[in-house]
């Protein structure tokens, strides 16, 4: 693990700054087109949940290998109100914020591998990482 | 204020006066060589003696500077529309400190020295000023911009008669898309179209923020008795949309601009025959 870039998360134009920043280090990561879409679309959900639900934070881009194969970690971190029941908001469907409550299980879905770290008043950690194939 | 420093503005303001043509002259060369090398000499000249009778006159006047004010406003958004730094725009009005500071110390004249101090606030003030109006335009000129490029980035076209397309390209956050679906149901009324196609090509990633747009876009165009086809999905984004879960419900898709207006033609009753020597020969099925 090398490469590490920080991006602010506070107000939608930050989202759309994300999106750019995730697509070029995802093309540097040379994921496929179809990964580096999956990317984009997971990272412009979790960022806006961030924003949404956080009340901002950041997202942390690191690439990162395991030996065997290479991949790129997106951290979205926030020290919002936190999440009380994460099996809940993991729940195709659910939504707090009038949206269609697919941001939380489609990004899962859009990953390899996703990690959600979050109590009330202590703020919410979501990692994702997506392996190059 | 005090009579010490109303006895230094007095020494400045004659200074001033006596040295006008030394000081401006100075002024504007320094001007220059600290604008960055873009800056055009005759409008900057312009300016400036514009600016120093008015400086003069606030001076004169003890505070009383609202033409001056204006002259510089004037001067710093002028600065800002022309892509001007915040410092290239600033140290116009500072050089003027230098300027005079140069001739009182060839004068050699210590009391005029001392009301070069108060001076020198004066014109931090004036510089402070200047970069706050400046900060201001801006705002402004980027406000303006972000506004146009709203307006600009979603066009509403006519493809034939009742058949009417949308195509999006960017970001689409919820300003947006109200933009386009007021634009959208407004041209669905003024040409009676009950057909309109929404082309996504241009869109990099829908997520389900996009998505949920989307959907709001063509039921409010279908209340209105329109029916919408969303064009320009790419196998990616169809990859990522099915995995995300997205529902589409039964919003007719397709793959490009082409096949959308195709399948609006055809619904429309329209037909298309590829007549001898490739010729396309259109009819409309009267009912």
């Amino acid at each position: 693990m090398t490469d590490t870039f920080e991006v602010p998360i506070d107000s939608d134009s930050d989202v759309v700054v994300v999106r750019q920043h995730v697509r070029s280090h995802a093309l540097q990561a040379k994921l496929s087109l179809v990964d580096q879409t999956k990317v984009v679309t997971a990272a412009s959900e979790l960022a806006r949940n961030t924003l949404v639900y956080g009340g901002g934070g950041r997202l942390v881009i690191e690439a990162i290998s395991n030996g065997v194969r290479r991949g790129l970690r997106l951290s979205f971190i926030d020290e919002g109100p936190g999440i009380g029941d994460v099996e809940q908001a993991l729940t195709d469907g659910w939504s707090t914020g009038g949206g269609l409550g697919l941001g939380l299980s489609g990004s899962r879905r859009l990953m390899d591998e996703f990690d959600l770290e979050s109590a009330p008043g202590r703020g919410t950690r979501v990692t994702v990482v997506k392996w190059v194939r | 204020m005090t009579v010490h420093s109303e006895a230094d503005r007095h020494r400045i303001d004659v200074l001033l006066q006596d040295q006008e043509e030394r000081i401006t002259r100075r002024w504007i060369d320094i001007a220059v060589a600290n604008a960055g090398g873009h800056a055009a000499r005759g409008a900057l000249t312009e300016r400036l003696r514009e600016i120093y009778p008015a400086l003069q006159r606030a001076l004169a006047k003890d505070g009383e500077n609202g033409e001056l004010r204006r002259l510089l406003a004037e001067l710093s958004r002028g600065q800002a529309r022309q892509g001007f730094t915040p410092s290239e725009t600033v140290v116009l009005v500072l050089g003027i400190k230098e300027a005079v500071y140069e001739v009182i110390e060839a004068e050699e004249d210590s009391e005029t020295l001392r009301g070069y101090h108060w001076f020198c606030k004066f014109v931090d003030d004036l510089g402070l000023f200047t970069f706050e109006t400046f900060a201001a335009a801006r705002e402004r000129i980027i406000t303006d911009q972000a506004e146009q490029l709203l307006e600009l980035s979603t066009p509403v076209v006519k493809l034939w008669d009742g058949i009417l397309a949308v195509p999006l390209v960017g970001t689409l956050d919820s300003a947006r898309t109200q933009v386009v679906m007021e634009k959208l149901l407004q041209a669905l009324v003024e040409t009676g179209s009950e057909h309109a196609v929404i082309d996504i090509t241009g869109v990099p990633a829908v997520d389900t923020q996009v998505a949920q747009h989307l959907l709001k876009t063509v039921v409010a165009a279908r209340l209105m008795g329109a029916e919408c086809v969303v064009s320009g999905i790419r196998p990616q984004t169809a990859q990522t949309i099915v995995t995300l879960g997205i529902d589409f419900g039964d919003i007719v898709t397709k793959a490009s601009l082409a096949e959308a207006l195709a399948y609006a033609l055809r619904r429309s009753g329209v037909q298309i025959s590829e007549g001898s020597g490739k010729r396309v020969v259109v009819g409309v099925e009267r009912a």
